[in-house]
């Protein structure tokens, strides 16, 4: 495939792989933590941390055999998707272990649990796993079409890992987590995004034709048929009414997000957008004056420094503590491990692993991580783009823009600019599960991009070329 | 379907922009105000994270220092030596429990953050030194403190002490009192510590020599003979004044106001009344001057205004009231009540010539490099008599410690005036009345020193001789260690 026989139009020229911009990349993406390693320890102990060669072997090794797996597996993938990855998720061990040194929250655990455990150590080994299943994905995943095969199996399963949580109890007001004994505990929401991404391609790529079509005109906008968009969308509510439940607000959120944000994609309906924000609308308020934990929420979104007053010890002063350390950050930050973002308390190094970023790195480390961000999105849009199946448009549209609407609504009900739902930053937080599935959504992505990329095959040589012959007369 | 997917990409490109201004507005418009705010206990940490300056008396020695604390985010937290004979001079600087007086007034300078101390500041920042606050150097002498909250031992009162040249506060001693270091912390010990002190009914945290006031008794019978003169009233102070025994207290039907005991005060001249405290006497004084002189001459020495020096100090009374009311009020009793440091202002004006200097305790403010901030200047505050009146005043109160009530104030080869008074207390006289004692002493060089001495709960005699016996010694030995320092 890769000498191209001059027959054909397209891929005249081989397109550039891009691999050694990866490579290169790579190297800034594990040098930049592991520098910053070393700043926390220098700030917070005056010395370099001991950890520290194994920590950057550690990220280097796991980058290193990534990108290897990339370059043969994948070679036409998107060079930007595995550094800025490797680079966010290097940044987020080392906040997570910079706050595994501060005395207040050692004593906090101390006091809650009797013992501290730190986190960094599981977040390393998350991270690992996260990384073999993105080469994992690289590996069984030889063309992102094979998974339209599975659009209502992933239904289900998406389901079952929806409704799984009902059953584990409530941690922090919310049922959104299942724990293994032996494992710990996995949010199977964080998984269930991908899959009911699956789900919703491979329904929408079938069914997009009728769904756009095949509608009437009712009060100017344009409906589909009962039996096109009907199971879609009794999927769709099931989810919601699961996430209300579980008040997990967020992923109910993020999934309302993905559905609209594909049916549009799909439809090419911009009446879906106007029918989305109604409903999103209509769906806030129902859940805001049902659900006293979404009260709270919009309480402390609308006055954070009201509850200093009449509560003074209820996790509502997180959203006041957290924009205090933004503040206190100011524009060129505290410098790492020299901040008192570990004030917030439990959620620290979880949903508020931003206040951290804000007051240590400041304004300027704000901008570039949430560039990093941006860029992640910038390079799933550019995927879905260049994708030139209906499928893999759907797809990597859905995972970028559910990645998009992860990132905006923690960031943004972190910093106060709309009310606290819990979620956890992609790849910065503390969490197993999260930065699993954040690997495999990063997998995706780059197998789509390569198929996206590749060049055309040469076509085969024809079986009749030989007898098509010019008759000369 | 590539058009709504760039729409959807300008869409994600939004929601992180708006992100960003968010971010730019909480972390660059509003950094200031959140870096403030009153809930953000960095604010407090940042207090804390250094070594808080020092409070240093005039001779120069620390009485405050700063330990390192544990289990808290507060590293360092303040400590106190002689806690208990400095706080009323002090005040307290808790991690949890905010700081009063000194400690707060100051805490700027102490603390580091004042705007003064930017340029050191700024230099510590490119030198790599440990911040640290700046020191405030009190006139506090250590030897008169000492021997004031020494001499008030174990009894309820107070001493206020003052250089009468200057108004620089030499002593201030306040019993029963409290170590400041039990309660500066932030652990539960230093919450329960802190709590005990505010339900001991003996109020060890009142500062009895500013927050407090007292009826003066008969030591307030230096500012009625003051204002006798100033008046006019009588020329001289070996005129006979025309007053009879028992006194009839004017617009009553016949309540008599009495001496203590058989005391020659019949038209006694003001020298021999103020030598056996006539009540009689000044009663009349005030009585015939009305309460608006009365009223106006007390102002002068300092009463009905609050004082800062720079901690607050509270007003004194002399009130407006009826006649028989104010002719009590003219031998210290009704409704006239004055602090220690008060009292203390009164002996020294008569000792200063008639001029009050204003009172203070601030000399210096210090940088950490020990480089002067500011410096007080002596402030000259009233003239509450002439200063011929004043040296007859004088001459009535070194009488006093010579041959009347304040023999125990004498001190061998100095000239001491003072005068006793022991202030009736409670419904129908029935509480145990107050013990005082007022002196200034007096050398070649004019008067380095004025007291004011304050006990509660004398429970031996009720005549004038209590102030003379319980607090004149107290007076005496601070008067002593001021002018020991001199030599």
């Amino acid at each position: 495939m890769s000498v191209v026989t001059n027959t054909t139009t397209i891929g005249a020229i081989e397109a550039p792989s891009r691999r050694n911009t990866e490579l290169a990349l790579l190297i800034f993406a594990v040098a930049i933590p592991v520098f910053a390693y070393a700043n926390v320890g220098l700030a917070m102990t005056g010395k370099l941390p001991s950890g520290m060669l194994g920590y950057g072997l550690g990220l280097g090794l796991m980058a290193g055999v990534a990108h290897l797996v990339v370059r043969k597996f994948a070679r036409y993938a998107d060079p930007l998707l595995l550094p800025l990855a490797t680079l966010l998720n290097g940044l987020g061990l080392v906040l997570i272990w910079r706050l595994d040194q501060s005395p207040r929250l050692i004593q906090r655990a101390k006091g809650a649990w009797g013992k501290f455990s730190p986190d960094a150590p599981h977040q390393l080994l998350y991270t690992a796993i996260g990384v073999a299943l993105f080469i994992g994905v690289l590996l069984l995943l030889k063309d992102h079409r094979i998974l339209q095969r599975y659009t209502y199996i992933s239904m289900a399963v998406a389901l079952f890992l929806l409704v799984l949580p009902m059953f584990f109890p409530a941690v922090n007001g919310a049922k959104i987590w299942i724990s293994i004994p032996g494992l710990g505990t996995i949010q199977p929401g964080e998984f269930a995004k991908i899959i009911i991404a699956i789900f919703f391609s491979g329904y929408l790529m079938v069914k997009r034709d009728a769904l756009a079509l095949a509608s009437r005109r009712f009060m100017g906008l344009y409906l589909p048929r009962g039996r096109d968009l009907g199971p879609i969308l009794v999927i769709w509510a099931l989810s919601i009414l699961i996430l209300v439940f579980e008040t997990d607000l967020g992923t109910s959120l993020l999934f309302f997000g993905l559905f609209v944000v594909m049916l549009y994609v799909a439809t090419e309906r911009t009446s879906w957008i106007v029918f989305g924000l109604v409903m999103s609308a209509v769906g806030a308020v129902a859940v805001a004056s049902f659900e006293p934990h979404v009260q709270s929420r919009v309480n402390a979104w609308l006055d954070p420094f009201a509850c200093y007053k009449t509560d003074k010890t209820g996790a509502c002063q997180q959203i006041g503590d957290a924009i205090m350390s933004f503040g206190s950050g100011g524009t060129l930050g505290t410098g790492l491990g020299q901040g008192n973002s570990d004030l917030i308390g439990f959620a620290a190094n979880a949903d508020f692993i931003l206040s951290t970023v804000g007051e240590e790195l400041g304004l300027a480390g704000m901008m570039a991580l949430l560039l990093l961000y941006g860029l992640i999105v910038e390079r799933g849009v550019r995927t879905a783009l260049a994708a030139r199946d209906p499928f893999g448009k759907l797809l990597a549209i859905g995972l970028s823009g559910a990645f998009a609407l992860q990132v905006f609504v923690v960031a943004g009900g972190v910093m106060g600019l709309i009310p606290l739902t819990g979620m956890t930053m992609p790849f910065v937080a503390q969490g197993g599960s999260s930065v699993i599935a954040n690997w495999a959504l990063i997998g995706i992505l780059i197998r789509i991009s390569d198929t996206a990329r590749r060049p055309a095959p040469a076509p085969a040589p024809s079986s009749d070329a030989e007898m098509t012959q010019v008759v000369r007369p | 379907m590539n058009k709504p997917l760039r729409r959807i990409a300008i869409f994600c490109g939004l929601l992180v922009l708006s992100l960003m201004i968010r971010d730019n507005w909480l972390q660059y418009v509003r950094a200031d105000e959140l870096n403030a705010h009153k809930y953000n206990r960095r604010v407090q940490i940042e207090r804390f994270a250094h070594e808080r300056g020092n409070i240093i008396t005039a001779d120069g020695q620390t009485i405050t220092g700063s330990a390192e604390s544990t289990g808290t985010d507060f590293k360092y937290k303040r400590v106190w030596k002689d806690g208990a004979m400095w706080s009323p001079v002090t005040g307290y600087a808790s991690q949890i429990f905010d700081a009063t007086q000194l400690e707060k007034i100051e805490d700027g300078i102490l603390s580091g953050t004042d705007n003064r101390l930017f340029f050191d500041r700024t230099l510590s920042m490119f030198t790599g030194e440990k911040k640290q606050g700046g020191n405030v150097v009190t006139t506090l002498n250590s030897a008169a403190q000492k021997a004031a909250f020494e001499g008030l031992g174990d009894k309820k009162g107070a001493v206020a002490a003052i250089n009468p040249q200057t108004g620089a506060i030499l002593a201030l001693a306040s019993t029963p009192s409290y170590d400041p270091s039990v309660f500066a912390g932030s652990s539960n010990k230093d919450s329960k510590a802190y709590k005990t002190l505010l339900d001991d009914k003996n109020e060890p945290m009142l500062n009895r020599a500013l927050r407090q006031t007292y009826p003066p008794g008969s030591t307030f019978k230096v500012v009625t003979a003051a204002a006798a003169l100033e008046n006019g009233l009588y020329s001289g102070i070996d005129e006979p004044t025309k007053s009879p025994v028992p006194y009839i207290l004017p617009d009553t039907a016949n309540q008599p106001l009495n001496n203590e005991g058989p005391i020659p005060c019949e038209n006694a001249t003001l020298k021999v009344a103020l030598q056996y405290s006539c009540n009689t006497v000044f009663g009349k004084i005030s009585a015939d001057l009305g309460n608006e002189k009365m009223k106006t001459e007390a102002e002068k020495f300092g009463f009905n205004k609050q004082i800062f020096n720079p901690v607050r100090t509270d007003a004194s009374i002399y009130p407006k009231d009826n006649r028989p009311q104010n002719a009590m009020a003219g031998i210290g009793q009704a409704s006239n009540r004055a602090t220690p440091l008060q009292m203390a202002m009164v002996a020294s004006a008569v000792a200063n010539d008639g001029k009050l200097m204003k009172p203070y305790m601030v000399d210096q403010l210090q940088a950490p490099n020990v480089d002067v901030l500011s410096k007080t200047q002596p402030e000259q505050m009233s003239q509450p008599l002439s200063a011929a009146n004043a040296q007859k005043l004088q001459k009535m109160m070194e009488f006093v410690v010579t041959d009347g009530t304040g023999k125990a104030g004498q001190i061998p080869g100095v000239t001491v005036g003072g005068k006793t008074g022991t202030a009736q207390h409670g419904v129908n006289n029935k509480d145990n009345p107050y013990a005082w004692f007022i002196s200034y002493a007096k050398t070649d060089n004019g008067s380095p020193v004025a007291v004011a001495v304050v006990i509660e709960g004398s429970d031996t005699t009720r005549d004038d001789i209590a102030g003379g016996k319980l607090a004149a010694p107290i007076a005496k030995n601070v008067m002593k260690a001021v002018l020991d320092g001199k030599k």
